[in-house]
């Protein structure tokens, strides 16, 4: 491991974006930086602007509206970047598969790394998910 | 000279994505516009093609923060399609589950509001406590958020005798750490420095516009669906309606810390009044021709649903109108006059919501833009 992968590994930022979900996913995203789940134990804080993010943490199936932001935003963000998808909807799409307003899994316009599965899912396993995706560094 | 100042659609200041254009002469807003519909899904299309008992789910996903709220609206209103009459426990379950859903979503609303005005610390307090109703709603039906628990004709989960002293323990807690919470919002220079006359929305803006919810509450117009048309178990229940005259932001954040503690009473009387009986009622799955329409006090503010079925397991067409929806029009009285620091504080007060509301696109058009400034300007200047 060289030298600037080590830190990388130790400070990685977030940025959260919702691309059309219900909410439940984006507040357990938030219940990540809380004292009882603490996210800054690992170095991650949740910052607001795309250029000072390495991993996007995405909530919510992709609607036609939000499909060209969420790809904006991912050529925002500097390289070398990560995406975690969390909830079932940008896996799936979930209840909400058949909408025609949703065009997809996240998967069909940016790569992702990590999957958390839920509806919505715990913040450890949102927690677990970020720390497996910093491992691929 | 004016200029725009775009904010959003992905913005430091709410996690859902929408565009607010600002227009501004030096520090005053002058005007706003709103853009909806990042997060339009189909819903209530969606709505249209499903059975009514897969209905719940979707339902219930219109909006994670209130979700319960949605499904008892959505039951009540096909329950009065069918002519279904939910069994006494039901009721009171499902009236326990709203208001520990009303305590979590204002003890939310309240952090996300310290986090706008840059009070992390405050911030962090409201949200650590947020955290023990969310394990109450986990003991009572089985998952943190979305519960799942309302079903039609009744409820899922019973509330076991055992979880009682459990509840009632975490409630005193919480009535003990909402006083604090309280006195501290009444009393802290920081805070009292940027809410006290901040936003304002009198009370002939507020019955003009139809605003709903604790955001009118706070303008002193006396609402609230839960006493004026009760469901589930309030009828049955005694509790105060809380009522603020200011209209300000300070106002908006008391209204909903004493309607935690309501909320905190409610359950207690709910608890100790909880009969016996049966969960739930036996639904057929296709319905007659029939239209009925259902409205509860959601924590945003009231929440209608409108359904019409035609003999089929399928709805005819189900409407909803959530309170985010009703509040917008707000926005306006709110900001013109005020300052671009005042922007995301007042934008929280409302405790936009707008999961729910993007299933209508609502567009205004207009004018006069000068210069753009970009997301990193607008950043910068919030830093």
């Amino acid at each position: 491991m060289g030298l600037v992968s080590f830190f990388r590994r130790k400070s990685p930022w977030l940025l959260h974006f919702d691309t059309g979900g219900c909410n439940g996913c984006s507040i357990e995203v938030v219940a990540t930086i809380i004292p009882r789940h603490d996210i800054e134990r690992f170095g991650m804080q949740v910052r607001g602007s795309p250029r000072h993010a390495d991993i996007l943490v995405v909530t919510g199936p992709i609607t036609k509206q939000a499909k060209d932001r969420i790809i904006r935003i991912y050529e925002q963000m500097p390289e070398p970047k990560m995406v975690v998808a969390v909830g079932s909807c940008p896996a799936s799409g979930c209840v909400f598969y058949d909408c025609y307003n949703v065009v997809g899994p996240l998967d069909k316009f940016i790569p992702v790394n990590a999957y958390v599965p839920g509806c919505p899912p715990k913040p450890e396993a949102i927690i677990f998910a970020l720390v497996k995706a910093l491992e691929k560094v | 000279m004016t200029f725009v100042v775009p904010f959003g659609p992905q913005h430091p200041a709410l996690k859902e994505p929408e565009y607010f254009r600002f227009e501004v002469k030096g520090e005053e807003i002058i005007d706003l516009n709103v853009r909806l519909g990042y997060i339009h899904r189909g819903i209530e299309r969606a709505l249209q093609e499903r059975s009514y008992l897969h209905n719940i789910y979707l339902a219930e996903r219109i909006c994670g923060i209130c979700n319960v709220a949605h499904t008892t609206a959505y039951c009540q209103t096909i329950e009065q399609l069918a002519n279904i009459e939910v069994p006494d426990r039901a009721r009171f379950i499902r009236t326990i589950l709203c208001e520990l859903e009303r305590i979590h979503s204002h003890l939310l609303w309240a952090g996300v509001a310290a986090h706008e005005i840059g009070f992390n610390t405050l911030f962090m307090f409201f949200w650590r406590d947020r955290e023990l109703v969310l394990d109450l709603k986990e003991m009572i039906s089985g998952n943190r958020q979305i519960s799942a628990s309302n079903t039609l004709g009744g409820v899922r989960r019973d509330v076991k005798p055992e979880y009682v002293p459990t509840m009632l323990r975490v409630l005193n807690k919480l009535e003990k750490e909402t006083k604090y919470y309280i006195d501290v919002c009444t009393s802290d220079r920081t805070i009292l420095a940027r809410c006290m006359g901040v936003g304002v929305l009198t009370k002939e803006d507020a019955i003009k516009l139809c605003i709903v919810g604790p955001t009118t509450r706070a303008s002193g117009v006396d609402v609230d669906i839960r006493r004026d048309d009760p469901y589930a178990a309030y009828d049955e229940i005694s509790f105060k309606v809380i009522i603020e005259r200011e209209g300000d932001v300070l106002a908006k954040v008391i209204v909903r810390l004493r309607e935690i503690l309501e909320s905190i009473r409610i359950i207690r009387q709910a608890l100790k009044a909880l009969p016996r009986g049966p969960l739930r009622t036996k639904v057929a799955p296709k319905i007659e021709p029939n239209e009925a329409l259902g409205r509860i006090e959601a924590p945003r503010g009231e929440l209608l649903y409108y359904a019409i079925s035609n003999g089929t397991d399928k709805p005819e067409r189900i409407r909803v109108r959530p309170p985010t929806y009703a509040n917008i029009p707000s926005f306006k009285p709110m900001f013109v006059g005020g300052t671009i620091a005042e922007i995301p504080i007042v934008m929280a007060s409302i405790d936009p919501c707008f999961a729910c509301t993007d299933r209508v696109t609502l567009v205004d058009s207009h004018t006069g833009k000068a210069r753009v400034v970009s997301f990193d300007e607008l950043r910068g200047r919030r830093k």
